[in-house]
């Protein structure tokens, strides 16, 4: 099967660079699995879990907001804030978390009639929620509103 | 002639001088290295995005609902000048030389009749500019407890720049640093961040992407990120060129410590050589005048 060319990067640093089969997107629309091929496509991120497969193996990738550059040979993710599965523990989740409540509550208070903001924020949390269940994690805060 | 002892007290305090700017010449020398690396590592990330972005900008450019930041308000009356300079000295030129860029471009827009607005960055910058612009102020961002530069920091700048201009407080925003060219040569930089201006390379591969969700959704998401990535490698480059400038400005002055107590050192010798004479002259003529 021809391979993939994947490269995901933060602007800190170069997470990985590797051959791959298949890799698992989490669109702002909704997931998405490129496999060699796929016609060129821009598209931004959610928060959510990159799935990397490459010689039968799969890793993991957290990946909060972003986006992908995807040609037929290979992809390259840009995220803002991108971190190996492993290095996503409860503290580090907790805290994100955190900061999305607070992000949401902030523009609760200081937008008013224009639900925008307050929308998106929500939207952050419910994304980082669903997240955290995905990969184990537990969230006490799930009940934001 | 001067003393012996003062002579001796000198040559000792030059000498703790010299260890004091070798100590901080390494300790540059290894933080050069990290920044370095940091910038290194920012790399792929912008020139990426830059990529993208200038592929998105041209097709998107042209039209009418292309995003402010992207076309700019239609003015250019007021400017923002985000002037970013070290929250410490003793590193040569480096922040003098951002200064006096800054200083210059900023009184040139003055004698063109523009409405100018400058937030600093770093504690240096804005001590040096103070006494002519202190007036033009409008920000102050400390970085003094910032131990590693991060993205976020340039976030955080980006989202006070952005939100100025959501306030149409500004129409253009230009950023100063230092490029970092190398250990002895940092050059200052003025850069324009809003509107933003993408570079598309001639020869840059014409693909036609698919874009989810739409072209105009992403460019709005993408551009303030923008922003931020202009912003971040730009710190970065300044902490490159500050540690660098630091480098070279310590071994200079190495230099000097060492050149001085040299030359002290040949003055100390010689002052006791001349006090000994002194001496025998004496004696020899006490003893012929018995």
């Amino acid at each position: 099967m021809a391979n993939l060319q994947f490269d995901l990067v933060s602007p800190e640093r170069r997470l990985a660079s590797v051959e791959t089969t298949e890799v698992m997107i989490p669109g702002a629309d909704g997931d998405m699995t490129v496999m060699a091929g796929h016609a060129p496509t821009i598209t931004t991120l959610r928060p959510g879990i990159m799935r990397v497969t490459h010689d039968g193996t799969t890793e993991e990738y957290v990946v909060l907001g972003g986006f992908a550059e995807i040609s037929a040979t290979g992809v390259s993710v840009l995220a803002e804030q991108a971190l190996h599965r492993d290095e996503m523990t409860q503290e580090v989740y907790e805290k994100l978390i955190a900061d999305a409540k607070e992000l949401y509550k902030k523009h609760e208070e200081e937008v008013e009639n224009e639900p925008g903001p307050v929308d998106e924020a929500a939207k952050l949390i419910a994304d980082m929620v669903a997240m955290g269940t995905h990969i184990g994690l537990d969230s006490e805060h799930s009940n934001f509103g | 002639m001067p003393n012996l002892k003062d002579l001796k007290n000198r040559i000792a305090s030059v000498k703790s001088t010299r260890k004091i700017t070798k100590a901080m010449q390494m300790v540059a020398a290894a933080k050069l290295r990290r920044a370095q690396e940091a910038a290194e590592a920012s790399r792929p990330y912008t020139e990426r995005f830059n990529a993208v972005m200038g592929q998105l900008a041209a097709s998107v450019g042209g039209s009418e609902t292309a995003p402010k930041l992207l076309s700019g308000t239609g003015s250019d009356q007021v400017q923002l000048l985000i002037v970013m300079t070290a929250e410490r000295g003793l590193c040569g030129g480096f922040n003098g030389n951002i200064a006096k860029l800054a200083k210059t471009h900023a009184q040139k827009l003055i004698a063109d009749g523009k409405t100018v607005k400058i937030i600093t960055v770093g504690k240096k910058g804005r001590d040096a500019i103070k006494r002519e612009l202190g007036d033009y102020f409008v920000d102050h961002v400390d970085m003094s407890s910032v131990k590693r530069l991060g993205y976020l920091n340039a976030q955080d700048i980006a989202k006070g720049v952005l939100a100025r201009f959501d306030e149409n407080e500004f129409d253009v925003a230009t950023i100063f640093y230092a490029r970092f060219e190398n250990v002895v040569t940092q050059h200052p930089t003025a850069q324009q961040i809003i509107p933003s201006s993408f570079d598309v390379a001639e020869d840059a591969d014409t693909t036609l992407y698919d874009y989810e969700p739409s072209e105009e959704e992403i460019l709005a998401d993408l551009l303030p990120r923008g922003v931020a990535t202009a912003i971040f490698s730009a710190l970065l480059e300044n902490a490159a060129s500050e540690q660098g400038a630091r480098m070279s400005a310590m071994d200079n002055a190495t230099r000097n410590a060492g050149d001085m107590i040299d030359q002290l050192t040949i003055e100390f010798n010689r002052s006791r050589q001349a006090v000994i004479t002194n001496e025998l002259i004496e004696i020899i003529s006490g003893a012929e005048a018995l």
